[in-house]
């Protein structure tokens, strides 16, 4: 059995990781013309390794631990990237989208509760 | 070198982030799927080459993996990344509702109340996006 901790700290990661993998997703999309072949962009590549790296974070995170103490700490990636979306990409931060995000924190939260 | 079938972007702005928000939501839906049939598959996975490529609902749900990430790309193109992020949450959404169904795991409050809750911050999110 991992201690909580440990699980805790891998999941930390895996959301640190994973929303790096969607800023990675975003800057690669912009590259995107319509072609095949413009798909195969380095920072695509980034962010989709970025994201496999984060299921495995998450897969060790979950192995043996609570789900219900886990699941709140998955959905902190939405706060990092609400974040990095205002860092990286300058997108406005509102009342409404941190409403929507607490709203969805809190759902999460009890979905993994209910587990 | 052949175009994606993709309709060319959106004239207005609300367009092109419905567009953008329709993309995520159906991505959501692909995951769920994607998540039951790698379930599936893990139940009988074996470190075995022949065991691995006739394990059917593992390679189906990493090729759904896959069309997912082209879909969510191609909505991360056209939309914000604080509104189209959070969207993913409903993932738990299908998950919950799926395993009610399909493994006859029964509902809960907190469960019911979390599925709730994400839609509304999911619907909250959208407008946020819209305006």
């Amino acid at each position: 059995m991992t201690p909580l901790y440990v699980s805790l700290m891998l999941v930390l990661a895996a959301t640190i990781v994973g929303s790096f993998g969607a800023v990675f997703l975003k800057m690669g999309a912009s590259e995107i013309d319509g072609s095949v072949l413009s798909f195969a962009n380095s920072r695509l590549a980034i962010g989709v390794a970025l994201y496999l790296g984060s299921s495995v974070f998450y897969a060790f995170g979950i192995k043996g631990a609570q789900l219900s103490v886990v699941y709140p700490m998955v959905s902190l990636s939405n706060v990092w990237a609400l974040l990095w979306a205002r860092w990286f990409f300058k997108e406005p931060l509102n009342k409404t989208k941190i409403l929507g995000l607490v709203l969805i924190l809190f759902g999460v939260t009890f979905v993994g509760l209910g587990n | 070198m052949s175009t994606i079938a993709t309709t060319p972007i959106a004239d207005t702005p609300a367009a092109t982030r419905r567009r953008s928000i329709i993309l995520v939501f159906l991505c959501t839906i692909i995951g769920t799927a994607a998540q039951l049939l790698m379930k599936t598959g893990m139940e009988h996975f074996r470190l075995d080459p022949i065991a691995l490529l006739t394990n059917y609902p593992l390679i189906a749900g990493y090729a759904l993996y896959g069309i997912n990430t082209v879909l969510l790309v191609l909505a991360l193109r056209d939309g914000e990344l604080s509104v189209l992020y959070p969207i993913i949450a409903l993932t738990y959404v299908w998950v919950t509702l799926a395993s009610y169904i399909h493994l006859h795991e029964s509902p809960n409050i907190f469960k019911n109340v979390g599925v709730v809750a994400i839609i509304l911050g999911v619907i909250v999110i959208g407008r946020a996006g819209s305006k």
